[in-house]
């Protein structure tokens, strides 16, 4: 294992506390996954092997499980995770014109990572915004209702080392491990940033035959 | 009579249709089982029998339909798998034989499962055999119409040094991945990946895709560096219902329509599983489990399975051999070598500085080789120094076996451990000397709780979710004795065992203990559990059947008794049997080391697993015959050697340890002889008739000879060490070891791919021993009494017993009676190094 | 004209919904503490009352389903609520996390009290960590608040919740699949039976539902069965979420009582695109037939979605004008579940990686006629044969397009490529587009 004293410590210390949630250990493994994804920024073997330990299964298991997910990096990745929904919805209303337009920008494929180490492109899945389409994630932030130009501009500010802020979500966007260790279950104090909802969430609310019905 | 007895006479069964058949089974049962018992093949891929329902592939869907509260018949909407799901009362269930869908269904399965897998039939190993190939074959669908790319992936994955996996061939039924995971407990392999990615593998970075070297620890891998597989993987290449998984000796070796299948027993532990020896042209080409319900039922050890080289290499022996003048062993006739052997043993007996002879068969005898020598010994020899267990061994554990064991028919089952509801373990590791005695109490986990007397929970005590009581080695006595009514694991013990149908399983490091097998009788007594002995090879539970122990009759009565020795003699014909006291194997060598004896026969002896003083023994025979397989380290030694078959050439019987006979024929026809059948003729050279030329010989003789219960030793009672000797030790650090079930054994010779798997030998000890001891450094250096050292690397094990040091007892680099001079329970040093 | 029924996201606009502050100010937890002063048996019988449905998916009786819990014998039980919402088109639980967490939590609180729960799980997709975080802080004030704990609003009633990060796969939104990932496995689903009523989680007496069927329950508790059965059709009754995306000029989330039709839904969403018009529509997410035109004025609940061969799924509507191409979406589609499939039976597995390199031919106009005829030999194959119903959804939007747009299809065969221009698609009107005609 390759971590260092302190670094196994501290992840040790975090392991504890994950473990302390579950009636059964082995239910830990997907937050123990994200813990080890933000402390290198991917699930590493030493990660697979620490998972294995504090489980008391083997790396086989582990690996079963990491590899099953698709947020689980098996490789070192950019700061920030640029996604673009290319499920159908997304797709045709503009998002496969969005992704073409990123790529040829950022200049890499699918699960590519840009040289300065800032970005890594990839494909969505439908990620539960559709009102919001076409919809770009940006670490797991939503950026609603997207253009070409839009993403263009946004990775050009993350590259340039800019705060940028989603359309629903915290004031900035944080970068891939510090997101990851929320998944972990670890709160970033954070809660309170950004909007109650988005205008589409509230479309129905906000309609005339919205409000009569929420008189009744 | 009440209603409820009445229920208890008739078992409930069900009553079902299945294609217009009725069928009446016990409740539970699946109804892909049910449609076999009336005939009705259902095809399938993922279903096993031994193996939790998956009910992955697909391949076994029926028609259902299934009477609702109302009596009416309601059809299930979808076809449902039959191996998933159990027949009920009244149910009415159509297959592929009478119903359109569950046909057209299986044909939709099988048409897609066919589209990923390539059309290698010609060169794959399970071409004829193949479940795959046999359904395609017979739906008519040996091609597919799918026409796009197939998935390919690089060939073949080396999971093991023994397994490889050709992932493309793969149909992901997850029958490995269960069994290494529901059976064996070494979930070394798991399904990767997801969706049409989904592969068999274990953690590898590199098919995986990972960023960096897959992670290594100590005690984690196996001998070939890679994490650490499993000593029963070789059972998921034979339930691999495609050619996926092959194992490194026989991939591309034959085609399985070109193999004539013997079945036989398997020679390596004393658990008499039943195998199938599959060989071409007088050669082994590949062992299979046999499928036993009783003993083994469709599981075996890897080596069971591998270790089968070790019969046809080189140094196998087909001529006699003698020694000429000049100092060296060549090769003579027959007769020559019966003359000569004749002369040399009638010398050594009857000449005028005669100190006798000593005979030695080793622990993996048949019955009938058993019975012959030491009729040999008794009747040819005139003495009572026989003795067939090749290891540290006493009067207290032959008093054991007099009294407990020998002539009792079978005693506890497979059957009976598993339903037991308590097993408490000493001197006995399952795992590693037990391989698939470890398999049925892991079938029993969850409903048993497992109790192990050992200094540590191994590996394979794990898995049995064991509980530790802890014992220092060497005082296994004083722990039996210690366990009594009360709180904590003493108090648990006692009352686990108290349970109706709880087992005490003792093993084979008890005999090294004083005090141990007295101890045990005692506890299996005082709370009325059942005992079990399982020894480590084969053929040691027959050799107590037969008397080839120095103190033994055959039948169990002893050789003190003039009475017992009467009616063996009047079965045998002779005037008498030798009434001296016979002598343990390891005195028997002891003695000839000192110049004690004027000669010995000796069969299948390994001296590496000896400590060399007792090894000398061979080396100073003033005349040695040997009855060998091959050339060894007493063959070297000896003045005339018989060669002589190994158990898949010839017939005969192991008693297995539950006491089980385990007849078997030769699998390969060679003109190789048995040992009973050497020591015949050797007899009749030396004027007497030994009468065992023949397995119906010896076994119509051994049905004469009597067996008296009021004839038997007396059960052991020695006492353990003393109050102070046992303080001495608690300050001391002692050794606790024993044989890994992968090791250097010499017949696991010739297969490099088993010894692969092998466990990573280490030296373990607790960290608190560590730090008392100021160990430093990644290696513990280990010594005895001797000059030998054995250098591990240190494998700092929480929760072992202080002050004690576990070794391997024959793994490489790990020699312990060879190298120290030790053996489980003795004194020993230990420092810390850096290599 | 049927009336929208803003329920759950009535206080969604308001500033700082998500805290407990002001989740209370507007009468939170009152229902709980309603809830906890009667036995857990008459909670059940309200909800039962109330008509309840699961808001998964499969709209099973949400009393119905706690009734199948075997009698209590003291071992534990679990309650897991499922918030994986990844069906395509299904996007109404998030929003009603991210603006209204204790909406689920006070829901959360009564169902574990009716059920005679102690610990309870929220599993969460992971790709939302907005989320998480307002969850996690619900969950601190819940707890600091004495609505989760020990000795719940002095009941005596004690109830853990962890809240469980998934980790990208739509697989473990199925009830057995989640239980396999949340018990640290993969997310694979398990035969059934048992059903995880009887054995769930850990092997014991296990509740799977919703997000929003959790959420309606203050409601329905606060306000009364009869209040929530008011709303509805005959057999299903109250308000759900209806999710409308894609060519409709105002895309989001409409509350309204089962039985609101399309036509209603667009024009509450102020039609669509401007002189485009409706072409084809999921009711209920991707897993779900394609309807048409032809069904603009069919009453949304699920019996009469399942009367015209579809299903009401999820309500994640997705609904396409005329610029779009059927064979382009199901391509899409069925890519998704291509990969999705988790890859333990056989015809999900094998079937979609096939299907995708069809239809994928079929779109770049490499097809044939023959195709056609195997897309649907396939489906058939998969269908109802799978082990889960990830393998049937699969074959929905392929079998139901195949039915109504069987013309495009060989549009793309005979013409050797798409007919449509994507940029017309899009939202956004990309440089080139072609002038939409009216
Ligand atoms: C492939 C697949 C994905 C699913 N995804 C979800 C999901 O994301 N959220 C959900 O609540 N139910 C989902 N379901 C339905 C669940 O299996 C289950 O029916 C539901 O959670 C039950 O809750 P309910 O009774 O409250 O509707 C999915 C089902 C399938 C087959
Ligand atoms: S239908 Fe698909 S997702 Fe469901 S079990 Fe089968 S392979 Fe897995
Ligand atoms: S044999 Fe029944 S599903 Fe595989």
């Amino acid at each position: 294992m390759t971590y260092s004293d302190e670094a196994r410590a501290r992840l040790d210390k975090d392991a504890q506390r994950i473990l302390a949630r579950y009636p059964m250990k082995r239910s830990a493994i997907l937050p123990l996954l994200h813990l080890v994804q933000s402390e290198e920024g991917f699930v590493s073997p030493d990660g697979i092997a620490f998972c294995a330990e504090t489980l008391d299964v083997g790396t086989a298991e582990v690996s079963a499980v990491a590899t099953f997910y698709t947020q689980l990096r098996r490789r070192p990745a950019g700061e920030y995770h640029v996604g673009v929904c290319t499920n159908t919805l997304c797709a045709l209303m503009g998002g496969d014109a969005i992704w073409e337009a990123l790529r040829d920008h950022v200049g890499v494929d699918h699960h590519g990572t840009t040289r300065d180490g800032k970005i890594t492109l990839e494909r969505l899945e439908c990620n539960a915004a559709c009102d919001y389409a076409p919809v770009v994630m940006v670490n797991w932030e939503y950026f609603d209702n997207q253009t070409p130009e839009s993403v263009k501009e946004l990775v050009d500010d993350l590259r340039a080392g800019k705060d940028v802020t989603p359309t629903r979500g915290a004031d900035k966007v944080c970068t891939f491990k510090e997101v990851s260790r929320i998944l972990a279950g670890f709160g970033d104090g954070r809660a309170n940033e950004g909007p109650s909802a988005g205008p589409a969430s509230l479309a129905g609310l906000e309609t005339d035959g919205g409000r009569k019905g929420a008189a009744s | 009579m009440t209603v409820k007895q009445e229920w208890a006479m008739t078992p409930p069964t069900v009553t079902a249709i299945i294609d217009g058949i009725r069928v009446t089974v016990p409740p539970g049962t699946l109804i892909i089982r049910a449609a076999e018992s009336i005939g009705i093949e259902i095809p399938r891929f993922c279903d096993h029998p031994l193996l939790e329902p998956a009910g992955a592939c697909r391949q076994c869907l029926v028609e259902i339909a299934e009477p609702g509260p109302d009596g009416k018949l309601r059809p299930y909407l979808k076809p449902q798998t039959s191996c998933s799901m159990v027949l009920t009362e009244g149910m009415v269930v159509r297959t592929q034989v009478t119903s359109k869908v569950a046909e057209r269904a299986q044909r939709g399965i099988m048409e897609l499962l066919l589209i990923n897998h390539p059309l290698d039939c010609p060169v794959c190993d399970k071409g004829g055999e193949c479940p795959l190939q046999n359904q395609a074959m017979t739906t008519g669908q040996a091609d597919s119409r799918f026409t796009e790319a197939k998935r390919t992936f690089e060939k073949p994955l080396t999971l093991s040094t023994e397994i490889l996996l050709d992932r493309e061939r793969c149909i992901l039924c997850q029958r490995c991945t269960r069994f290494s995971d529901q059976i064996s407990g070494d979930p070394f392999i798991e399904l990767q990946e997801r969706g049409a990615r989904s592969q068999v593998g274990a953690f590898d970075p590199e098919v995986l895709d990972f960023d960096g070297y897959a992670p290594t620890g100590l005690a984690a891998e196996d001998e070939s560096g890679r994490p650490f597989s499993s000593y029963f993987s070789g059972n998921t290449i034979q339930i691999c219902p495609v050619g996926a998984l092959t194992s490194a000796g026989y991939r591309f070796r034959a085609r399985p329509f070109d193999l004539v299948a013997s079945p036989s027993i398997a020679g390596h532990d004393s658990s008499g599983s039943a195998i199938a020896i599959e060989h071409r042209r007088g050669k082994v080409l590949r062992v299979l489990a046999g499928n036993d319900p009783e003993v083994n039922e469709e599981w075996i050890t890897d080596k069971d399975r591998f270790a089968f080289p070790w019969s046809s290499l080189d140094d196998r022996i087909t001529r006699p051999l003698v020694r000429g003048e000049d100092g060296e062993l060549r090769e003579a006739t027959w007769p020559e070598a019966l003359a000569r052997a004749a002369d040399g043993l009638r010398e050594a007996v009857s000449g005028a500085r005669s100190k006798g002879v000593g005979v030695l068969p080793g622990g993996r005898v048949t019955l009938e080789d058993a019975y012959a020598y030491q009729k040999f010994a008794r009747v040819v020899l005139g003495t009572n120094d026989v003795d067939a267990r090749s290891r540290i061994a006493g009067d207290e554990e032959e008093a054991f076996l007099g009294s407990r064991v020998a002539g009792s028919g079978l005693g506890v089952t497979f059957a009976d451990l598993e339903a037991a509801p308590v097993v408490a373990l000493i001197g006995f590791e399952p795992e590693d000397e037990g391989g698939v005695v470890f398999l049925r109490l892991r079938k029993a986990r969850g409903r048993q709780k497992v109790f192990t007397f050992a200094p540590f929970v191994s590996r394979g005590n794990a898995k049995l979710d064991a509980t530790l009581v802890p014992t220092v080695p060497g005082l296994e006595g004083a722990a039996l004795d210690s366990i009594r009514r009360g709180s904590g694991t003493v108090g648990d013990v006692f009352d686990g065992l108290s349970q109706e149908g709880a087992v005490l399983v003792v093993g084979e490091r008890l005999a090294g203990v004083p005090g141990g097998f007295t101890a045990a009788v005692a506890l299996a007594d005082r709370t009325g559990a059942r005992l079990a002995w399982i020894p480590r090879r084969a053929g040691e539970r027959g050799a107590v059947e037969a008397g080839a122990l120095p103190g033994l009759l055959p039948g169990g009565s002893s050789a003190q008794s003039a009475e017992a020795r009467e009616g063996v003699a009047r079965v045998w014909g002779v005037s008498g049997l030798p009434l001296a006291p016979g002598r343990a194997a390891y005195d028997i060598l002891g003695l000839a080391s000192s110049g004690g004896l004027s000669g010995l026969v000796v069969g299948g002896l390994t001296l590496s697993d000896l400590p060399k003083t007792l090894a000398n023994g061979i080396a100073k025979a003033p005349f040695l015959v040997s009855l060998e397989v091959r050339l060894s380290d007493v063959t070297a030694h000896a003045d005339v050697v018989f060669p002589v078959a190994p158990s898949s050439e010839k017939a005969g019987t192991f008693v297995n340890w539950e006491g089980r006979l385990r007849p078997f024929t030769a699998a390969l026809q060679t003109s190789a002889l048995s040992d009973h059948r050497v020591l015949d003729m050797l007899a009749r050279e030396m004027g007497v008739t030994l009468g065992t030329p023949t397995v119906e010989a010896v076994t119509a003789e051994l049905a004469r000879i009597p067996i008296d219960d009021s004839l038997r030793p007396p059960p052991p009672s020695a006492s353990g060490p003393s109050a102070a000797e046992a303080a001495r030790r608690a300050k001391a650090t002692t050794l606790a070891t024993w044989h890994a079930l992968i090791d250097q054994g010499s017949l696991q010779d010739g297969e490099p791919f088993l010894a692969g798997t092998a466990r990573v030998p280490v030296a373990r000890m607790s960290p608190a021993t560590v730090a008392a001891l100021g160990i430093e450094g990644r290696v513990l250096k280990v010594s005895g009494p001797g000059r030998g050292t054995i250098s591990l690397p240190l494998a700092v094990t929480p929760g072992m017993v202080d002050g004690v040091v576990w070794l391997p007892m024959n793994s490489p680099g790990s020699t312990v009676a060879r190298t120290l001079g030790v053996a489980h329970g003795d004194t020993v040093s230990v420092k810390g190094s850096e290599s | 004209m049927t009336a929208l029924t803003p329920v759950l996201s009535s206080r969604w606009a308001e500033p700082r919904s998500w805290t407990l502050e002001t989740y209370e100010s507007g009468g939170g937890y009152v229902a709980l503490a309603k809830a906890l002063k009667s036995a857990p048996a008459d909670v059940i019988r309200v909800v039962k009352d109330s008509g309840l449905r699961g808001r998964g998916g499969a709209g099973f009786a949400t009393a119905a389903k706690w009734g199948y819990l075997p009698p209590d014998d003291g071992g534990p039980r679990y309650l897991v609520v499922n918030a994986d919402e990844s069906e395509p088109g299904t996007c109404k639980d998030v929003p009603l996390l991210m603006a209204s967490p204790h909406l689920l939590l006070e829901g959360l609180v009564i169902a574990a009290y009716a059920t005679g729960v102690r610990q309870a799980f929220i599993y969460l997709r992971g790709e939302v960590v907005h989320v998480h975080r307002r969850l996690l802080q619900a969950l601190d004030e819940a707890r600091a608040k004495g609505y989760l704990g020990r000795n719940i609003l002095g009941s005596g009633l004690d109830l853990e919740v962890t809240l469980h990060a998934g980790a990208g796969a739509y697989i473990c939104g199925e009830e057995t699949a989640l239980l396999s990932s949340l018990e640290g496995y993969r997310g694979q689903p398990r035969l059934r039976p048992p059903y995880p009523a009887v054995s769930g989680l850990y092997s014991r007496p296990t509740i799977i539902n919703n997000v929003e069927t959790i959420a309606s329950l203050p409601g329905i508790l606060g306000r009364g069965a009869a209040w929530f059965a008011s709303m509805g059709t005959r057999d299903a009754k109250g308000h759900a979420f209806f999710s409308l995306s894609g060519h409709v000029n105002r895309p989001g989330q409409y509350e309204a009582p089962f039985g609101i039709t399309l036509r209603e839904l667009i024009q509450a969403a102020g039609g669509m695109r401007p002189g485009r018009r409706l072409k084809f529509w999921t009711p209920g997410g991707s897993s779900s037939e394609l309807l048409t035109v032809k069904h603009l004025d069919v009453p949304l609940d699920h019996e009469s979605v399942g009367a015209v061969g579809s299903q009401l799924g999820t309500r994640g509507i997705q609904v396409f004008d005329d610029t779009a191409c059927v064979v382009r979406a199901v391509a899409r589609w069925t890519d998704f579940y291509r990969h999705e499939s988790c890859g333990k039976c056989t015809p999900c597995r094998e079937g979609t990686f096939w299907l995708t390199q069809v239809l994928d031919r079929i779109e770049k106009g490499k097809g044939t006629r023959a195709d056609l005829d195997r897309l649907l030999e396939t489906c058939t194959s998969i269908r109802g044969r799978s082990l889960c119903a990830l393998g049937d959804g699969a074959t929905m939007t392929i079998v139901s397009s195949l039915e109504h747009f069987k013309a495009e299809y060989a549009a793309h065969i005979d013409g050797h490529g798409c007919p449509f221009d994507p940029r017309q698609t899009a939202l956004f009107s990309s440089p080139g587009a072609k002038e939409a005609d009216a």
